[in-house]
């Protein structure tokens, strides 16, 4: 329903000579699976740029929020257990180093949940429905029809090679989070 | 004789139930789109209510208040253990899940892995591990309605844990994932409100002042300023401290490997709504967690330690006892009210989340193990027979339930709050590495996987056999036999690493060759949601 309203502005276009460089080479022989990724559309899109784009933006988001939400948390747990005393100090009032940090636990995890939340939105979500949208029409037309695309040469795709896929514009309208 | 009110609501709550199950299952449909996945057309609003109506357990309402009123800080850690495990959900977990999965854990790992071995090792942990966290919840629901009942009246405490399982077989079986996600959504809504008033009444007899409210608790805990500081439950000796930071671990990396959990992701149409919908729940989860911090000093501080000790020695009993006393005491009009509200809360959580764990089971069962375990029907032949699948699913409920039932009866006396760190330790050591590997590591491969799920499954269930849980202390399964091997309780420090370890070894020893056509796959549809179902 959100796809067919966006037909027009899909900006991800796969070239036939891009094509043509690797079809054949999706499937991994799977003794008693399906064949995978029998056009080759998936390694196609793997190494394109703006597939690359997306797992980069990612990846330096999700990973390194991650390890420092790992490390404080366990910070705070080993902190209890190996410097008590530490964590006993008062601040304020009643309010101790301990119970101090466990609300600021709270506090970066709304405040990390946050963050994600918007660079998701504003950072990957319109390169990646384009790339779906992309992903969808190949699919459709190597298997949708009933037909498979021929492998012409074997081998994997150039790298890097992304021929007519742009980054579209960052935000869209009616986006929230 | 303050139960009559909670038995009335509590019935209403039931009927209610009832209600919603018996609607949508007249108007089901029969697929397995709509048996495990409610048509998968939940707003993320909703679903963040549903998501945060299954996390949220009795244990954690009523045990963890409970933990805080006895032991101060050191009850606070499951708070905070709790919400930040969310993160690990949001960041690595809830997106890619929804775009490479259909209904269970194993759907995704089967993207570019070999189906049989892995569905049906996948299949075995997340039915363990629904079991043990079912099994938690009954015991919990027969221990509070002894507790409300007054004394400890072993035919209660039985026919409790039959009708629960009853109950939860009948919602699951007959209404599916969408009777199941309304259950979940009207207890979440249940639960905020209930917690909420009591929150605000303890923060009003203090006036909004929360170190007063702190120096109070600490003046009648009988500890002083030690109450609010680490030590007074996990700082004995060494091996109390590695065991807190055990069951640290368990909690922070279970969440993302419950199978409930990963199974409400598929419930939503998009990545872009289930990443919606967790952060819905971060939401809701944090403002519980806040709130049973306050619930918990507030017991410490307005009943004192030792009288929520002597009504129940672990503290289940604080926010019931809490609620009678924020009301006026136990002869008024509103203790009586606010008790048989806090208790039927108590009995709605247990409802809604037994209801999402058998949910989640019955899927691994029929999706799963029985697919598997069927040779013909694991390629391709699913999808012309789905109404045979549901009917397994269906049955696979009902199976769940007895076993619960029965492990529910045997277990009356294992610790609740245990048996919920066991459940989110083998989740965390048997389904997070196969999961984390699968959907980031390029070599990854069947063998890895394999291992990874069993090298994670059996470290974690025998640590706990040779556990002090299990024989060897005073408060074990086995009082009189002593074959304890390890000193901890929650094997979480050791089988978790162990999982990972295992899966690694496996892919490196594995003589099959990585997949990277299925690498392709998984990546592209996990970070992009082409070919989603």
């Amino acid at each position: 329903m959100e796809k067919s309203q966006r037909r027009d502005a899909v900006t991800v276009r796969l070239t036939d000579a891009h094509r043509a460089g690797k079809a054949g080479a999706g499937a991994g022989g799977e003794p008693d699976g399906p064949v995978r990724d029998p056009s080759g559309i998936y390694r196609e899109v793997q190494g394109s740029a703006v597939f690359r784009e997306v797992r980069r933006r990612y990846r330096r988001f999700a990973f390194p929020a991650t390890a420092a939400f790992l490390a404080w948390y366990l910070a705070y747990v080993l902190t209890a257990i190996a410097a008590p005393e530490v964590m006993a100090r008062p601040v304020t009032g009643a309010l101790n180093v301990a119970i101090l940090a466990g609300l600021a636990q709270f506090a970066s995890t709304f405040l990390l949940a946050w963050a994600y939340a918007r660079h998701a939105r504003l950072r990957r979500d319109p390169a990646a429905q384009e790339l779906r949208w992309a992903v969808t029409v190949e699919t459709l037309r190597a298997g949708g029809l009933g037909q498979q695309r021929p492998a012409l040469t074997s081998g994997r795709p150039p790298e890097g090679q992304a021929p007519g896929i742009v980054l579209p514009g960052q935000r869209r309208r009616g986006d929230r989070w | 004789m303050h139960q009559g009110p909670a038995v009335a609501l509590f019935s209403i709550f039931v009927v209610v139930t009832l209600a919603i199950t018996a609607w949508f299952g007249r108007q089901r449909r029969g697929s397995t789109e709509d048996f495990y996945a409610g048509g998968r057309l939940f707003s993320p609003l909703e679903n963040g209510f549903a998501i945060a109506g299954d996390y949220m357990s009795a244990a954690s309402f009523l045990g963890i208040s409970g933990l805080i009123a006895l032991y101060g800080y050191d009850g606070m850690l499951y708070s905070v253990g709790f919400l930040v495990a969310w993160l690990v959900v949001l960041f690595l977990v809830a997106e890619l899940v929804r775009n490479c999965g259909r209904f269970t854990l194993a759907d995704v790992l089967v993207a570019r892995l070999r189906e049989r071995p892995v569905r049906r090792a996948a299949g075995i942990s997340s039915v363990t591990v629904s079991v043990l966290y079912l099994v938690a919840q009954m015991v919990g629901a027969g221990s509070l309605v002894s507790l409300l009942l007054g004394g400890t009246d072993g035919r209660a405490r039985t026919w409790t844990v039959v009708g629960v399982g009853a109950l939860m077989v009948v919602y699951v079986s007959l209404g599916g994932m969408r009777a199941t996600t309304w259950i979940q959504i009207v207890k979440a809504v249940l639960l905020m409100g209930g917690t909420t008033v009591l929150a605000a009444l303890v923060l009003l007899r203090f006036h909004g002042d929360v170190s007063q409210l702190l120096t109070t608790a600490a003046d009648h805990s009988g500890h002083g300023r030690a109450f609010l500081a680490p030590g007074l439950k996990y700082g004995r000796d060494l091996t109390s401290r590695l065991d807190f930071l055990s069951l640290a671990l368990a909690l922070v990396l279970g969440t993302a490997g419950l199978p409930h959990i990963l199974s409400r992701f598929y419930t939503v149409p998009t990545a872009r709504a289930a990443r919606r919908s967790v952060i819905w729940s971060i939401g809701l989860i944090g403002g519980f967690y806040l709130m049973t911090i306050v619930l918990g000093f507030g017991a410490a501080a307005v009943l004192g330690s030792s009288a929520v000790r002597a009504a129940n020695p672990a503290g289940n009993t604080a926010v019931p006892l809490l609620a009678l006393e924020l009301g006026g005491g136990s002869d008024s009009m509103g203790g009586t009210i606010l008790f048989a509200v806090v208790a039927a809360v108590a009995f709605a959580t247990i409802l809604a989340v037994v209801a999402g764990v058998t949910l989640a089971s019955s899927a691994s069962v029929a999706h799963d193990l029985y697919a598997s375990l069927s040779r013909r029907r694991a390629v391709g032949h699913r999808r012309s027979r789905p109404r045979s699948e549901v009917a397994v699913a269906r049955t696979a409920a009902a199976c769940t339930g007895a076993v619960a039932i029965g492990l529910g009866l045997l277990a009356q006396n294992l610790n609740v709050a245990f048996l919920v760190g066991l459940a989110f330790a083998v989740a965390a050591s048997a389904n997070l590495p196969v999961l984390l590997y699968s959907l980031f590591w390029p070599r990854f491969t069947t063998r890895g996987a394999v291992w990874s799920v069993y090298g994670g499954l059996v470290p974690a269930l025998a640590l706990v056999v040779f556990s002090p849980v299990v024989s060897g202390a005073p408060d074990a399964v086995f009082p009189g036999l002593d074959f304890r091997l390890f000193p901890l309780d929650n094997p979480g420090l050791v089988s978790v690493p162990l999982g990972f370890l295992a899966g690694w070894l496996g892919t490196l020893t594995s003589s099959e060759a990585p997949d990277a056509a299925g690498h392709a796959e998984v990546e592209v549809r996990s970070l992009t949601g082409a070919g989603a179902a």
